[in-house]
């Protein structure tokens, strides 16, 4: 794709949650291209252009480990505030943790590092001033500078992510030499079952879309939208 | 106020001596641990919590500090009696179990009023049930789990109390040992688990574009610092010893989208030990046979201000 990037990440602990196993959650063995595309967006991103991920590249081993945290149990309920705010005074207006408390499990990833192909395109609300070399410069400024609209994160927002432009025509950062076995696809591919795609946002119901992953010699290959390879 | 405008990435430096930083509910309330390298973990929630705690503390009841997500008894609630007798008109208002906001203006209205009420939801967001997409307010600020510079050694510290909870246990110690005397009887035994030393490292950073959304301002980054240097102060327990913010080190974008990649700026603040007041890196084969560090003098922090990125300030604010 003429109009590709990668982009190295990392960091200390990923959480790329399974929707079967989201009360106390456990990740995926490998990023999603949603959350891929998440910190893409977090780097540059407007409406007029949408990311697509091409491949994910894991660089390390998948290791996992285990977190209980104390959670709150609930969401602010939206009709409390409104009432509040009509009479104009914030009373009953908080949680209390101590009385709403959920001890949950994570299962994390450990020291996760990717490095994630990808390329936009153009959406039907790109204004005539919107070209692709624009927003391929741009997003290039941005990643080499290490600048960010936020800063991204591995799955959940605890979980920081650094991230690297490697520039076109350089080398892909060196995979840990201990990864390369038959857990990421080494010799034999991998088949780490359906996994999330991304969510259907413009659908009613928000439906998720899954595809089968495969890791071959620590590359998951990621279909493209509209492809048979998504399934919903 | 003025919405912050340049993006802010932060290192904070804490330390504790003989204390529980932060309990694993997981492992007896053990202190946290990295099972793999031994060393220490606090959450991100468990730093939120004590920046929430202090801005409370500190605050209380000024217009556009409050907490939402609160510890403990609420003063306030006696104060609602006064306010329904005084106004009588709201029932229906209260009598509706469920109000759900009717489209994406209104979700927006209410979102915007939580964040210019409560600092919590201005700062690090909150979730709200809108029954609609626009439920939820992402805050600028964005922190990560502490990690202690070497590896620590939790001790269990086993007590003793001179009394029994309840008679029924009275008396089944008073059957086990006939000839004892009654002050050892009533005895329990419990346990606590410390941390000797340790000296934890976490990182933040504050997004001024979300800012601009939540209407996090110059003030309110003034107060999280204020609150980062000074939340341990205010969180004297049992359980958690001497605990002290040592090092809070800002650095200062010039842009809000920032001018340096976070990772570079944060591998600028080392953590070494300190051998006889040479600087030494933690993973030094040389140091194996030094004591165990108990103390903050027996760390050095070291800057490294040569070459910083244009565009980049280091504000030392503790």
């Amino acid at each position: 794709m003429a109009f590709g990037i990668r982009l190295h990440v990392w960091g200390q602990h990923g959480l790329f949650t399974r929707p079967e196993l989201k009360v106390e959650r456990v990740s995926y063995d490998v990023m999603t291209p949603s959350a891929a595309r998440g910190i893409l967006e977090a780097i540059h991103w407007k409406p007029a252009i949408t990311w697509v991920i091409d491949r994910i590249h894991v660089l390390e081993k998948i290791r996992f480990q285990s977190i209980r945290r104390n959670e709150v149990g609930h969401k602010a309920p939206a009709g409390t505030i409104k009432r509040a705010m009509n009479r104009g005074d914030l009373e009953g207006v908080q949680l209390l943790v101590d009385e709403d408390r959920q001890q949950r499990a994570s299962t994390v990833l450990v020291t996760p590092a990717y490095v994630i192909e990808a390329h936009f395109v153009l959406t039907a609300r790109a204004e005539p001033g919107d070209n692709e070399g624009k927003h391929l410069d741009i997003f290039n400024r941005r990643a080499a500078k290490g600048q960010c609209f936020h800063q991204p994160c591995l799955g959940t927002r605890e979980f920081a992510a650094h991230f690297a432009l490697i520039e076109p025509g350089a080398p892909l950062p060196a995979r840990n030499p201990k990864a390369q076995t038959a857990e990421l696809g080494f010799g034999a591919p991998r088949d780490l079952g359906f996994m999330l795609w991304d969510i259907d946002h413009a659908a009613p119901g928000r439906p998720s879309m899954l595809f089968r992953a495969v890791l071959q010699d620590g590359v998951m290959e990621v279909p493209q939208p509209g492809s048979a390879g998504v399934k919903r | 106020m003025t919405t912050l405008s340049r993006r802010h990435d932060f290192v904070l430096i804490f330390d504790v001596t003989n204390g529980n930083p932060n309990g694993d509910p997981d492992a007896g309330n053990l202190p946290r641990l990295d099972p793999e390298t031994n060393h220490g973990l606090v959450t991100d929630v468990s730093l939120k919590r004590k920046i929430r705690n202090y801005v409370e503390l500190a605050r209380t009841g000024e217009a556009g500090h409050h907490i939402y997500v609160q510890e403990g008894s609420i003063l306030n609630e006696k104060h609602r009696e006064a306010y329904v007798a005084v106004r009588p008109g709201d029932a229906k208002a209260e009598k509706d179990a469920k109000l759900n906001p009717k489209d994406d203006k209104e979700a927006g209205k209410l979102r915007d009023w939580m964040c210019a009420n409560f600092f919590d939801v201005r700062t690090f967001g909150a979730v709200m049930s809108t029954g609609i997409n626009c439920g939820q307010v992402k805050g600028p600020v964005q922190m990560t789990f502490a990690n202690s510079v070497e590896p620590i050694l939790p001790v269990e510290i086993s007590i003793t109390r001179m009394a029994a909870t309840n008679e029924a246990e009275q008396k089944k110690r008073a059957e086990g040992a006939e000839e004892s005397d009654t002050r050892t009887d009533n005895r329990t035994m419990g346990r606590k688990h410390i941390v000797p030393y340790g000296i934890y490292v976490a990182h933040g950073f504050i997004s001024a574009k979300f800012a601009e959304r939540t209407g996090f301002s110059e003030a309110d980054l003034e107060l999280l610092f204020e609150a980062l240097a000074n939340m341990f102060e205010h969180d004297r327990s049992a359980a958690r010893g001497e605990m002290t913010t040592r090092k809070l080190i800002a650095f200062r974008h010039d842009s809000a989208l920032g001018n340096a990649p976070a990772h570079l700026l944060f591998d600028r603040v080392k953590i070494g030990r300190n051998v006889d007041g040479e600087f030494r890196a933690v993973d030094d084969r040389g140091l194996g046979n030094l004591r165990p560090a108990r103390k903050f003098s027996d760390y050095l922090i070291d800057i490294d201000r040569e070459g910083l990125p244009a565009g980049v300030e280091i504000l030392e604010l503790l």
